[in-house]
């Protein structure tokens, strides 16, 4: 091993890739098979975290950072003056296997500037995941890239090595990808996550019948879009997001904040705030979306377009729907306890099977962890004193801000601060 | 005033099962029970010495967990936590448990049982921290060794992790607070205690109990959880509440200078 060369590549090909979101180890099932190395079974494993709080299960590198496509939003694009590397297909898996079995990581997430052409990169990508299959007799998580314009044969190859396969949408709406990655096409980006939706649902078909069929991609795929680069509204952001979730059948899309990586007069200035808050929102609507049982036209709508920043997307929820409630917190069913703002949906669970014994009041639901200080606008429960006011909307939420911090408030605090 | 009763046991899990037959068969009023190396006696109540059965503590253990499988592994979880009086706690658990007709669910409005399933969950928050944070050095003889110094006695809680997951490797996991390891010969699992003359953490100076090449990947590890760190966004608040200070010194990349 030439270390100081694996060194410089490794620096250049990993700061390339960190701003790939992702970087999920779950939801696969590949057992460790005739004693070889590893396996991921289910439940991920961040194994560190950066200093910016990201977790770091895998390895997360591009094979190389040379591209002949000039994307603006990307730190790689062709005009952009960076140190380019390229690694060998030896070089990462030796570099994915050392680090696996000092149980660093988790496995391998490898992505690539396209050179060339899109299959041939395709293909690199393929056959380092095949090595570390074959040749390795590697059984951990391995989330390879689908480069935008594969054709169908690698994609299928490739869901036979990858326990996760994705495609980065990266631009939410079609006229920003017009604008900002004039050489991609919208089908470029959907062509390869329909071959792989088919071929999952094949698969699933398959396995009914002959039970012993291979896995094929086990983890599904995703996606990620970046926010705050174009002007697009949260409406068309989890609309779009919507859309991929039901149309392609994604496990995970991805939000990110645009980090200002270029120079460009169509984007935001380098050196301007990463919309960090606005991503958590964001990801907090896809959780109610997938979790809750909301349907994303409750949340944004024509009348909505933007989610509230200063509260929560299920707190503002129910404050423009005060008439549901308050909720009976010893009657009400699964679906109403978990649009109660302050809920979790671990809460809910240990409030069922708890008022299965006694009837629940506030201090039993203080110390099951709901949030009360949200929760206590919108519940009664087995006690006299509950909010009786006939409380306006601004009113519970003034009183909410007032009684709590958060992180971001000073980010949109109206209030001048009086020693700054 | 009923008569009551302290329970000593040897200080094994199968030893506090014995003592919670006992407790049941002879219907005693149990004060607390405790390990014999404590040897606390209480001023109103009697000793009384658990000799370890496994049959007995079988039989416990089976009738927990025909009530509920969760139990089960929330006293297994809650025992490794070695809490003071976790013992006696326990004990009301179980109690509980088996006073109860609804053995489906678990009753979350109750104080112990609450407290028990909390405990639980931090044992095994500590668990999945150790899967997550074990670093293993290479040492000469072709051993993958780390050392941990996990919060509660969570090896026999990893053991099997390891072993499916590093199966064609030999390691060494050791817990240098409680003086005693794994190792896994390619064959098995075994407990093992160690001299260790040095605790091997992330300290800059080269120990040659290592391969050279052990020390490059360390060093290219290091450097890619700093490449990999976008500093726009940096969080530290969140980064030490996901990776708490006292793990630090066993973590190869926050080794200050590689």
């Amino acid at each position: 091993m030439n270390f100081e060369r694996i060194r410089e590549k490794l620096n250049i090909l990993a700061d390339a890739a960190k701003y790939d979101v992702s970087c999920a180890s779950s939801g696969s099932t590949r057992k460790n098979s005739k004693n070889g190395l590893g396996n991921s079974t289910g439940m991920g494993i961040c194994h560190s975290y950066t200093e910016d709080g990201r977790c770091v299960s895998l390895l997360k590198i591009l094979l190389t950072n040379y591209c002949i496509y000039d994307c603006a939003y990307c730190v790689t694009r062709k005009s952009n003056d960076v140190k380019r590397a390229a690694f060998k297909i030896q070089e990462v898996v030796d570099l994915t296997i050392n680090f696996y079995r000092r149980n660093y990581i988790e496995g391998l997430f490898l992505s690539s500037g396209i050179f060339k052409n899109p299959d041939y990169t395709m293909e690199r990508l393929i056959a380092v995941a095949k090595k570390l299959r074959e040749e390795e007799n590697f059984n951990g998580y391995i989330h390879l890239k689908s480069i935008p314009g594969a054709s169908d044969e690698l994609m299928y190859q490739a869901g036979l090595y990858a326990d996760r396969l994705s495609v980065n949408i990266e631009v939410p709406t079609v006229s920003g990808l017009k604008l900002l990655a004039p050489d991609k096409k919208h089908e470029d980006f959907t062509k390869p996550m329909l071959k792989v939706k088919n071929e999952l649902l094949r698969y699933k078909n398959e396995r009914k019948i002959i039970k012993s069929t291979p896995k094929y991609a086990p983890a599904g795929q995703s996606t990620q879009m970046i926010v705050g680069a174009t002007n697009e509204t949260d409406k068309d952001v989890m609309y779009s997001a919507t859309f991929y979730y039901k149309k392609y059948h994604m496990k995970r899309v991805y939000y990110s904040g645009y980090v200002p990586v270029a120079k460009d007069d169509r984007l935001p200035s380098i050196g301007s705030q990463v919309p960090m808050l606005r991503e958590n929102r964001l990801y907090q609507t896809d959780w109610l979306l997938r979790f809750y049982g909301f349907a994303v036209n409750e949340i944004l709508n024509n009348d909505y377009p933007n989610l509230d920043m200063d509260v929560d997307p299920k707190l503002s929820w129910a404050l423009r729907n005060l008439h549901h409630f308050p909720v009976d917190i010893n009657k009400a069913d699964k679906h109403m306890l978990a649009r109660v703002p302050g809920l979790g949906m671990l809460s809910v669970g240990k409030i069922l099977k708890a008022r299965q014994f006694r009837k629940l009041n506030w201090d039993h639901l203080k110390k099951m962890g709901v949030a009360l200080n949200r929760a206590q606008y919108f519940l009664v429960c087995d006690s006299k004193s509950w909010e009786q006011r006939d409380l306006e909307a601004e009113q519970i939420k003034g009183m909410i801000l007032q009684n709590s911090k958060g992180k971001f408030r000073k980010q949109y605090s109206q209030q001048l601060a009086l020693f700054n | 005033m009923e008569k009551s009763t302290t329970l000593i046991y040897d200080g094994s899990f199968n030893g506090f099962l014995t003592a919670v037959f006992t407790a049941f068969e002879e219907r005693l009023n149990v004060a607390d029970i405790q390990t014999n190396s404590m040897g606390q006696s209480g001023l109103f109540s009697e000793n009384e010495t658990i000799f370890t059965n496994v049959e007995k503590a079988k039989r416990v253990w089976n009738g927990v967990r025909k009530k509920s499988h969760a139990a089960i592994s929330n006293i297994y979880f809650a025992y490794l936590s070695e809490m003071e009086g976790i013992e006696i706690l326990l004990f009301r658990y179980i109690q509980k448990l088996m006073g109860t007709k609804s053995s489906k669910h678990l009753d979350f409005s109750d104080d112990t049982m609450l407290r028990i399933s909390q405990l639980a969950r931090s044992v095994g928050r500590e668990k999945h921290r150790m899967e997550a944070f074990v670093r293993f050095q290479l040492t000469k003889d072709g051993i993958y060794f780390a050392n941990i110094e996990p919060d509660f006695n969570v090896l026999p809680l990893i053991s099997k992790h390891f072993r499916n997951r590093y199966a064609d490797q030999q390691w060494l996991i050791y817990d240098v607070k409680r003086k005693y390891g794994l190792f896994y010969d390619l064959e098995g699992v075994e407990l093992v205690s160690l001299n260790l003359n040095e605790i091997h953490f992330n300290k800059i100076h080269k120990s040659d109990a290592f391969l050279n090449e052990e020390y490059d990947y360390q060093t290219l590890w290091n450097d890619y959880f700093k490449s990999t760190n976008i500093k726009s966004r940096i969080n530290k608040k969140l980064h030490t509440q996901h990776v708490p200070k006292r793990y630090w010194k066993y973590l190869s990349e926050k080794k200050e200078t590689a």
